[in-house]
This record gives C-alpha cells, structure tokens and sequence, in this order.
C-alpha cells in the first residue's frame, strides 16, 4: 500500500525508540528504517507489515507513554511500520481516552494527566468535593498547568474528570498517566489531592508495585485484604468459593499458588480431555458473569465444534462497569487462577493462542498478571507442551486505552485486532467469526474463576449451589452508603436485604432510598425489593438485573437526579458512535435529563429549564428514544443505555410529577 | 462453438414477509427479498456497491424469535424467517433514526427518497427543543474521547460547524454528515484504497477525519470525488455545485442528463453530465454501471471544465 504521510515533523529519537521496542528495529526504508542499498530494487514490508498492524494499540500505548501525546510524525512512524494508512491510525488513536492526540500547552513538555474518578460510587462518596479541590490545586479541568513546587520541571499536568476506576470500594480513585517514567501508568486510590501531589513529586509510594514482594496492596475494607480481619466474611461459605485463595496466596508467587491446590484444576482437565470439561461446564449450568448471562459451555461448544484452526480463546478483563471492581480484585490478588483458567479454557476449546485483554486503567493488575504469565511459562504451565503434555497454549496479555465499549465481545476483537472497539454486527457470531476471522470464544474473569470451581467440586456439585435456574456463586461489588463496601461472595438465592445487611446495612442506620443494582446499564429499585432473591430468574421476573453484579446503596440523602446525570453523560461518552440510536439516543436522553433533573454543581446554566412542553411529554419522549436504543441498536452498550434512567422514573426518583408510563420490556413486579 | 457463462446455480431459500411467501437465492439479504416483493425498505447507509456497515438502522425489520430488531442490509435471509416490515416495532425504530439524525444533522439536501421517508414516518424533530448552536471551525475536529460539556438540555445538540472549503474540486459540509461510513468505504476498501479519510472520535463527537484534520491538499486524497458519489445527504459537494447554490443559481428543474463516455482514457467509464443552462455542472456515473459500479477517477469527475473553454482567452 502506499502511505502518504503528511506530518510537518518527523518522530523524534525517544518515539521512534519507544515503537521500536515493541516492533524491534524497522529491517527496511520501506517500514521506516535508514535507506539500504537494496531498498531501491525490491520491495519490503508488505504483507508481513499488515500482518502486524493488530499491534497498533500496543505501539501506541508504547508512545503515549513515552511521548505523553501521540505526535503526527510518531503516528507516520506508526503507519509505515506496520502499513495503516494514517488517517486509520488517528481514527484508532482519537477513539481511546487514554491516547492523546493534541499536543501540550506552548511551552510545556506533555507530560501527566491525573484522572480522576467522579463516577457513580465516587459520587455518592463525594467526589464533587475532590474535583472541587483538584481544581483549586490544579487548575481547571483539562488545562495543561505547571503546578509551583519542586520536581515538576516545566512538565504540565492536567487533570479530568474518568468514568469509573473501578475502585468503588475505597470511595476515590485516581489513575495517574505519567510520560516517561519507569511507571507511566499508576493507581492510586482512596485519593486526595495531596496524594495525587505527592505522587506527582515523587515523594509518594513506589510507583508500582515490585513483584516478587508481598505487597498487594488491597484495601483493608475490600474484604479480601492481605492481612484483613474481614477476609472470611467476604468469600462464600458454601464448598464453592472463587475468593477462596484471595488474601491467602502470594499474588507473585507461583509456589504460593501450588501449595493452595494451584495447577490442579488444570491437572484434572487434561485427564478429562477438552469434551469432558465442557461436559462439566454444561451440567454446571454455568453463565456468563459478565452482565449477559449466556451459557458459557454452547460458547465453548461451538468454538471446540469448528473444525477451522486456529482459534482463539480470549479473557475479557476490560472490567469498566461503573460500580464494579470484582474482577480487579481477583485479578491482583489471585493472578495465577486467571492464566490457570485460560488455559483451561484454551485446552477444551481447541485453541493455541489466549489473548488477556485488561482495561488500561489497571496497572497493578495488569503487572501481577504479567508477572504471572512469565512464570507459568518459565514452570513450563504455558509454552509448546504445558505440564508435559501434547497440548501447546500460551497467553498474550493486551492492554486497553480507555474505553468502556471494548468490554462488549465483538468490541474487544476489534480492539485486539487494532482498530476501532466498535461493536460489530452478529451474527456472525465470534464462534463462527471472531478474532482474525477465526473462531473465538471470549469470557469474562469471573466466569473463567468459576471453571476452576466447577472442575474442583464436579459439575453436578456445582449447580446444585444456588438455585436451579442460577447455579454456584455470585460475586457482588457493594458500595455507596455501607459500612463496609466491598467484594462479597454468596451463593445464588440469597436476597439483597441479606447483601446490603452483609455489608453492615445502610451507614448510620438511614433510611434507604433505592440500590443501583447491575451498573450503569442497570436498574434503580426501591427498598421495597429489598426480598428479591439476586438469581437471573428472580431479577428478570421483578424487571431488574444482576449485570456485574454491582450493589450501589444510596441511603435518603444521595441525589438520584446527579446520578442520573452522570449515568446520561457517561453513556454519551462511552458509546462508540457507529449507530445512529446508541449515538444521538445516547445525547438525546443526557439532554431530556438535564431538563428534568436540572443543573449539577459545578456544570455551567443557572436554574432548571422548563421541560420541554411538560413532564409527560417529556417521559414521552424519554419512551420513545428508550423504543429506538433498546430495539434498534447495534450491541448491549445501546441496548442498556436508558435502563437506569425509566427504572428510575418507574420509581418516581425523577420526574415524579407523571405516572402511568408503560415502559416496554421493564415491565415490573412493585420494583 | 460459443461458451456461455452461467452463474453457479444457487439454492433458493424461502422466507415469509408480512405475511407472504418470497423465495430468494441463498445468501440474499432481507433487504433483497424486500426489495424483490416491492416493499419500501429506507436505507441511509446502504448502498449497492458497497459493503454493508450496518450502522444507520433505518432498514431495520422485525424477524420473530430475535430479540432485538435486525438490519435488513446485512442479514441474510434463512429458510423459515418470518419478517415483518410494518409492525408497530419497525415503524417506532425507522421513525426515531429519521428523527434523530433530522434533529441532529441538515438534511434538507438529502434525496427525494429520505425526504420521502422522512415524512412518511412522521419525523418531528422540533419534539427535542430548538436546535444548539453550530460548533466554532475545528472545534468539534478537537474534541478529545470520553469528554464533552454537560449540556443545560435547553438546546439539541447538533453536528452543525462551518463549511469545510480547502481544495477546488469539492467542499466538506459536515453539518449534513449522517456518519454513515460510506464515504470511509468509498475511499478505501471498497473502491479507491487511498485511505485519505477515516472515522476519528467517538460517541456524538465521532467525525469523518483526515489524520489530525489536515487539510485534503495535505492528505492523501486523489481527488477521485467517489466519496461525492456515495454521500447520501450532500454534505459533499463538487466546489461547481456548492458555488452555484451559494450563488442562488443551481437549479435541479432545469438541467438535463446526458450519459456518455468519458473521453480520457481506455477504460471506458460511464458518465452523466448533468448540465445546466448548456453548461456541465456535475458529473456522476450510474451505479449499476458494470465498468465503473458508480465510481469514477479526478478527470472522469472533474476533469470537464475543457469542454466549456471554447476560446484561448477564457
């Protein structure tokens, strides 16, 4: 293909270093190399170039974090080596929230940007007061600024505004992006702006977190916390349990996890051969714990089915649900359950190839996991003949950029494949056409954990914990007005007065509201289904979700209305965009919203506007654009999107002045 | 002895729609047995010489047994489907994507047919308050992923922006882009692979782009005008045409179309001139055309003005 490439500057030493390090050196000018002799008679590249171009976003990454902006001759850069034309190139790289594309203010090296979780959970924290805060300190939202003090040398910092962090838990969070440093991604979380300082100065904790030390550094209140009292309330106390090694077992050491019964699963699935564990997932009645509920053993069928090679199983940890945080915590504290898991899942499917996509905005976890790979492999658990037998797997860990949509399946393809995490259309289904065109199967962390269990106990142990229509253990995200948010397993059946109670109930014994059950993309219900039992069939008869499992609690002082406003806004930013009822659906209802709820702090107009003719004909229209996105739109993020806000209005939490309402497909039982 | 080709015999499937019967060869799309039994099917981001992208929504039909509704573009038709086209689900989604992209784009260029649809579903874009202002130049080009200003909900938001005008054969005006990929299509893969522009942002700020929004001089455009050819809502517009209607003087009712031959090269394409006042103003070629499948190059599109340069002097 010829490339014609358009930057005023070429890419400067440190950029093209920074590709190179992913790409190793370019071999001709033809990718981007000094010009040779033969370079002149013969072309170069080719197909072996655009067979690398799924590594577009990896590349990225690597200049983002060297550059702290992705610079028009480092795209060029991009583009020759790996054959992308460049305007696909900026496509990809303007579609991520964590890749930069403009440059930094006149006069300052680019250089950090302190994203800071204002999302559901951190709302009913109090993130506005922090973001109030960080203003103060750092400048309005978005500018790049050189803060006064020492250590900062001219480099400007930025903060924003993120959707959830998923560090629900521990009421704040930030991520922190810092170009050129030997940590260019961090975590921090509770955050405070001293923290977010400190961190800046370098006179915070270590960045990053050594492996091969006994440091996870999970949050006492987590439940499954290192050295954490409450570590036995948290897992499930039936014989199933995906938290059973959580706090137990050394994250970095592959030893620690051996000697919690580590590699045994695996052991067992290679004695029942690829059929057999999927016999066992099947009459575990397993579901898929991502939000979507699908029968994880007809995935696994289909793809073991296929008779075209090769396949690929791939792990979806893009863990970026407002309000979840289930798969974050297993993944930093159990890491080598993941790689064991995948490899599980890898042998029964017929795959030689595993892909661990990670959100971007989990640096801890994604190094645990790095470590842990590396080992596996080095203990021969990964590689050309895994525990000795005739049964090659080995696992490439991808890393997000900053955006929610990747965690639907055909979304996360793309991604892996280096383009647009835009959804596509099915069918075809992954099974049939997925990565590469090639049969996939992709599943989410917990649902991967739970394979593990259901080898252990045996498929019919397995679903005969919980109730027959949702079998085993369900892990859920509880935060927002508890004493002791956290990460808590229970068997299936149990009912979310028994959560909320199991978390300590509503904080200082207030009166509670409603709870944010499943997410963003969930449903608001009242305290009058406090007795509904949290299975798929009890959740779907009274018009709910489980999703992700999130329990938000919002005792009688939260703003519904400010939830709902940043629900809308974050689902306008979140949606890829492709289609017309996801991308205008998504507007239109952040602006019927902002009609009926009013101004938040912090945001500009004064006072409420009138509702467009009146409040019923605005929940008519609110029906309407709910009609088209639920019906019409191309993957689940559009589906789901309006979910929360007519929950809510069912509840009279907005728009109270209306009832009557029939909203399709929410129809509920009191709820 | 003469050699007839024949296409390899395919298998015919039956489907039921609206009720009745239709049989169509296996690997037909609904959209073809829509078609076939005569039924109005709008379509926005379809177009036959491209690739489905499935992405407008507005030919989205019923088909039982699914959950959500599917786009009749790009499902291909199974034996037993029972699709209907005019239920109450089909009308409310058809009518709503017209009535999103009308609030929120012009399409008062669009075709007959949109325009068409567009009344027949009874499309009120005013039911979403007035319309926002239009962006500043470059202001929605730098919008950054995941961000945008919370709006009052006093206003709709609009993708309204000036006019991009930087080259002198055609002129940008995204405030009538739709996003319906064709253009991006037309340019790369599926006719010209000179890739000069992709899909950049996302969300509502997702935006046809060249690399940073460098000017078309800058970019890698051949100026082939293909995307012209397949934008459905005039947002690109050969610089004759755009200048001529700024001007008050582009009348549709009195031009003419003569299909020729284009006379560069050997290829033979087949063109359109569409001519006013004896004047060529635009040049197309048909769709169904087998030597050009609409597309055309910078001289079969362009390259007319010589025709009208009777004297030196001019």
């Amino acid at each position: 293909m010829d490339l014609r490439l358009t930057a005023k500057a070429a890419a400067t030493d440190a950029e093209r270093a920074a590709v190179d390090e992913v790409l190793g050196p370019p071999p001709s000018q033809w990718e981007g190399g000094a010009r040779r002799a033969q370079d002149a008679h013969q072309a170069f590249g080719g197909h072996a170039a655009r067979g690398r171009r799924h590594q577009l976003i990896t590349v990225l990454h690597a200049i983002q974090d060297k550059a702290g902006w992705i610079s028009p001759g480092a795209l060029d850069y991009v583009a020759e080596r790996l054959t992308v034309p460049p305007a696909e190139a900026f496509g990809v790289a303007s579609f991520y929230a964590m890749f930069r594309t403009v440059p930094p203010a006149t006069g300052l090296s680019p250089g950090t940007v302190v994203h800071v979780c204002d999302d559901v959970a951190c709302q009913v924290a109090g993130a506005e007061a922090l973001c109030a805060e960080m203003t103060r300190r750092f400048g309005p939202e978005g500018a790049d600024r050189v803060p006064t003090g020492n250590g900062f040398h001219g480099a400007g910092v930025t903060w924003q505004r993120s959707p959830c962090l998923g560090k629900c838990d521990l009421g704040s969070a930030a991520l922190i992006q810092r170009a050129g440093t030997a940590a260019p991604r961090r975590d921090l979380a509770p955050v405070t702006p001293d923290a977010v300082r400190d961190a800046l100065a370098g006179s915070g904790p270590a960045a990053g977190v050594p492996l091969g030390v006994l440091v996870p550094q999970l949050s006492s209140r987590t439940g499954p916390g290192f050295a954490s009292p409450d570590i036995a309330a948290s897992p499930g106390s039936g014989p199933v349990s995906l938290l059973r090694r959580v706090g137990r077992v050394d994250p970095a050491s592959l030893g620690s996890y051996r000697a919690a019964g580590g590699y045994e699963m695996l052991r067992r699935a290679l004695r029942l051969g690829p059929q057999g564990v999927i016999r066992e997932v099947r009459d575990a009645k397993l579901a898929g714990r991502g939000g979507a509920a699908f029968p994880t053993h007809i995935k696994w069928d289909a793809v073991a089915a296929n008779p075209v090679r090769p396949k690929y199983v791939v792990c979806n940890a893009d863990e970026s649900e407002p309000g979840t945080f289930k798969d974050r915590v297993l993944m930093e504290a159990d890491p080598y359950a993941l790689v064991e898991a995948l490899t599980v899942m890898g042998y029964a499917c017929g795959a030689e190839q595993g892909y661990l996509y990670i959100r971007g905005e989990y640096p801890t976890a994604e190094g645990r996991l790095a470590h842990a790979v590396a080992m596996a492999r080095e203990h021969g658990f990964l590689g050309p003949r895994v525990m000795g037998e005739s049964f090659a797997f080995d696992i490439e860990i991808r890393r997000g950029a900053g955006a929610y949509i990747a965690g639907e399946e055909t979304a996360l393809i793309n991604s892996l494949e280096g383009k647009r995490a835009e959804p596509r259309n099915k069918p075809p289904f992954p099974a049939q056409s997925g990565l590469f065109g090639q049969p996939t199967a992709v599943n989410n962390v917990e649902t991967l954990l739970s394979v593990l269990e259901i080898l252990r106990v045996g498929g019919p142990a397995y679903a005969a914990v919980g109730t027959p229509g949702s079998t085993g253990t369900r892990l859920f995200c509880l935060s927002g007005c508890v004493p002791a948010p956290g990460l808590y397993e229970y068997d299936f059946g149990v009912t979310l007065r028994t959560v909320i109670d199991g978390a300590g109930g509503v904080a200082g014994g207030r009166p509670l509201q409603a709870v944010l059950l499943g997410g963003a993309a969930g449903v608001f219900v009242g305290p009058q289904a406090l007795d509904m039992p949290l299975t798929y069939e009890g959740t779907r008869a009274a018009g709910a979700t489980l999703g992700s499992g999130v329990v938000l609690v919002l005792d009688d002082t939260v703003s519904v209305p400010a939830l709902l406003r940043r629900i809308t806004r974050f689902f306008r930013d979140e949606s890829c965009g492709q289609c017309v009822p996801c991308r205008v659906g998504t507007v239109r209802q952040e602006e019927l919203v902002a009609r009926l709820a009013g101004p938040v702090s912090g945001e500009p107009g004064s006072g409420k506007p009138a509702p467009l003719g009146s409040v019923a004909a605005e929940l008519a229209l609110l029906k309407d654009i709910g009609y088209v996105t639920r019906d019409a739109s191309i993957c689940g993020l559009g589906q789901t999107a309006l979910s929360a806000v007519e929950s809510a209005v069912k509840l009279g939490l907005i728009g109270t002045d209306f009832t009557g309402t029939d909203f399709p497909g929410t129809d509920s039982q009191g709820v | 002895m003469t050699s007839v080709f024949l296409e390899t015999p395919r298998r015919l499937v039956d489907v039921e729609i609206d009720g009745q019967a239709v049989r169509v060869p296996e690997g037909a799309t609904l959209l073809d047995a829509c078609r076939a039994r005569g039924i109005d099917t709008p379509t926005l981001c379809y177009l036959e010489n491209l690739t489905p992208v499935n992405v407008c929504r507005v030919c989205v039909v019923e088909v039982e047994g699914s959950r959500t509704l599917v786009p009749s573009c790009s499902r291909t038709a199974e034996a037993g489907m029972n699709v209907h086209t005019d239920s109450e689900r089909v009308r409310t989604s058809r009518k709503m994507v017209l009535e999103f992209l009308a609030s929120s784009a012009d399409v008062s260029l669009a075709s007959a047919d949109v325009r068409r649809w567009i009344a027949s579903y009874g499309v009120d874009p005013s039911r979403y308050g007035s319309p926002a202002p239009d962006a500043g130049a470059g202001e929605r080009d730098a919008a950054r992923p995941g961000e945008h200003h919370a709006p009052a909900g006093d206003a709709a938001a609009t993708v309204g922006q000036p006019v991009k005008v930087d080259n002198e054969a055609y002129v940008r005006d995204y405030s009538r882009c739709i996003l319906c990929y064709k253009c991006v299509e037309a340019c790369g893969e599926d006719a010209q692979h000179t890739f000069a522009i992709a899909v950049a942002g996302r969300g509502f700020e997702a935006r046809i782009s060249t690399e940073y929004d460098v000017t078309l001089p800058d970019s890698a455009c051949v100026y082939c005008g293909n995307c012209i050819g397949v934008c459905p809502t005039g947002a690109l517009m050969p610089l004759s045409e755009y200048a001529m209607r700024q001007a008050g003087t582009w009348d549709e009712s009195r031009q003419t179309v003569t299909s020729t031959i284009c006379p560069y090269c050997g290829v033979g394409c087949n063109v359109d001139l569409h001519v006013q006042d004896n004047t060529i103003v635009k040049v197309t070629s048909p769709l169904d055309s087998e030597v050009t499948h609409g597309h055309l190059c910078v001289k079969g599109r362009f390259g007319f003005e010589f025709v009208q340069r009777r004297r030196r002097e001019e």
